[in-house]
């Protein structure tokens, strides 16, 4: 469950990205977070992940207030939530394998575990078959895939999504999409930012409009 | 039932165990495996904690070494007693005998006037001089030469030089040992520098390897917010630059011990033919333990330090604002 309880985040250099928001996502729940670029989309979904704190009132995040969260706790909770960027954040010196090992490297994952949730989360992305090859020479869409793969591969309760398709073409993009469905299928709550109205009509979920900070229009469940 | 759950949980922990102390191992092999990606940089580094770290361990072995040669000099330190004129031969060997019973005392040479007097014209330059005194001006002398249980004790040998001094048929004392109080002073301020070196090179050692570790850090600045996103723990994210800092520290206190051995090897020979010409013995000391373990033990610290504070401003600005 995501919880916004009047949320303000202003920056010293830009003012105001997001202004008192409030929503809820249920556990579960599937939804896109739409709106002109600026508008706080990806603001939203960095206070989420908690790679920063509101300026003003409370984000809840099964069930913690995440403005609560000790320093101590942080890494704890970013292990929770899976963060799919727009330019994949990969590290084009290491394999697939070892970048979709990352998460688990970091929490300290015996070695044997680590090869077979790896293998997992790249057969479930169709890129078995990549695992030793570096990313820079894959395809755009097959380079975002391994980014969804370290995603998953901790397998999250919450994954984020920040502009997933934005570099790809409609097709790959229609791809990404049917594999958000597959996660959402297995329960996962997924907040997907994306500005391609036309991939989100096309599918019934719950959309969030933000339109300068604001919450302009909240499409409800279909 | 509840005996194998309880035994689950030790097998968990264990294993929990197992794998924190093959992180370690592999953080550990792996960043002396990146020292050796980059040798240039890192054989410069750990060279100038070697020097660093070199200098104040050789200007201590160098203070300790004089502080042993002064020992043996102190050792000779003589007390000389000036008999008054009006005892004669035989009053000054009673005299001499008594001294000589003294515990204080481990030796005593009588100078009669006449052997004075030719040790005297024997001494450089002087017998012509000698030759035009009417008569002989010298007193008879003791030569004393206090137990080695006094020597080096400047209050006890001065106490000594007392009660002698009032001794009847005593008409003066000396004792001979303000150089070699001066020279201990000198030596002490010897040692203190090497303090004080030691000091104001380990700053440098921790700037050198802080500087070092923050390149590598910059080059890795990606990896490091990638880190940190996925839920890295800052320790996590610091372990292996601290181990390489603690490896640039341990390879450097190896080079000084090195640097330092070889100047004692190449110094030994000749520092005993200048001791043979002056008719004593000595050897150079080596590295004492203490030395040793302090420049084994400061240089990884050193380097732990210096690694800590080259990651750590990095670090701080993964953590949300």
């Amino acid at each position: 469950m995501i919880c916004f309880d009047h949320v303000t985040k202003r920056y010293p250099e830009r003012g105001e990205a997001l202004r008192d928001l409030s929503f809820e996502l249920d556990t579960g729940e599937m939804a896109f977070l739409t709106g002109r670029s600026g508008a706080g989309k990806s603001t939203l979904l960095k206070l989420v992940g908690l790679l920063e704190r509101p300026t003003r009132g409370r984000v809840i995040v099964n069930g913690r207030d995440l403005c609560t969260l000790s320093r101590r706790q942080i890494p704890y909770y970013r292990r929770e939530v899976g963060i799919i960027f727009q330019d994949h954040h990969l590290l084009e010196d290491r394999s697939v394998f070892d970048n979709v090992a990352l998460p688990l490297i970091v929490s300290r994952m015996g070695r044997s575990e680590i090869g077979r949730r790896v293998r997992a989360a790249l057969d479930q992305v169709g890129l078995l078959d990549k695992e030793r090859v570096v990313p820079t020479s894959l395809s755009a869409g097959e380079q975002q895939r391994v980014g969804i793969a370290r995603a998953v591969v901790r397998r999250p309760s919450v994954l984020l999504a920040d502009e997933p398709t934005g570099n790809l073409d409609p097709d790959l993009a229609r791809e990404i999409m049917q594999l958000f469905r597959r996660f959402h299928q297995v329960g996962v709550t997924l907040l997907i930012a994306t500005h391609d109205v036309a991939l989100i009509t096309a599918m019934p979920y719950r959309t969030l409009t933000l339109d300068q900070g604001r919450l302009v229009i909240d499409s409800g469940i279909w | 039932m509840g005996t194998r759950r309880r035994h689950g949980t030790q097998s968990r922990i264990g294993m929990a165990i197992r794998v924190w102390l093959s992180h370690h191992g592999r953080s550990a092999l792996a960043s002396l495996g990146d020292l050796t990606r980059a040798p240039a940089a890192s054989m410069m580094t750990i060279t100038v904690v070697g020097i660093s770290l070199a200098l104040p361990a050789a200007l201590h072995l160098t203070t300790r070494n004089l502080a042993t040669l002064v020992q043996g000099w102190q050792e000779h330190a003589a007390l000389s007693l000036f008999l008054t004129p009006n005892l004669d031969g035989a009053g000054a060997k009673v005299l001499a005998e008594q001294i000589a019973a003294h515990p204080g005392v481990s030796r005593v040479r009588l100078i009669t006037p006449d052997e004075g007097l030719a040790e005297l014209r024997g001494a450089s330059g002087l017998a012509e001089a000698v030759g035009l005194l009417p008569e002989n001006p010298l007193p008879t002398v003791l030569a004393l030469e206090p137990s080695p249980a006094l020597a080096g004790d400047s209050t006890k040998l001065t106490a000594l030089r007392e009660a002698f001094a009032s001794l009847p048929g005593v008409a003066d004392a000396r004792l001979d040992t303000a150089w070699v109080q001066r020279l201990d002073a000198v030596l002490a301020l010897g040692g203190r520098a090497a303090l004080v070196l030691a000091g104001v090179l380990s700053l440098a050692v921790l700037l050198v390897v802080g500087n070092t570790l923050r390149l590598e850090v910059a080059n890795r600045r990606r990896e490091i917010e990638l880190m940190s996103l996925v839920g890295a723990t800052p320790a996590f994210v610091r372990r292996p630059f601290l181990y390489a800092g603690a490896w640039h520290g341990l390879l450097g206190a190896l080079v000084a011990i090195v640097i330092v051995t070889s100047a004692v090897i190449l110094l030994q020979s000749p520092v005993s033919r200048l001791a043979a010409l002056y008719g004593t013995e000595f050897r150079l000391a080596w590295l004492d333990a203490t030395t040793l373990l302090s420049v084994l033990g400061g240089g990884p610290a050193l380097g732990l330090i210096g690694a800590w504070l080259a990651v750590g401003r990095h670090l701080a600005a993964c953590e949300p604002r």
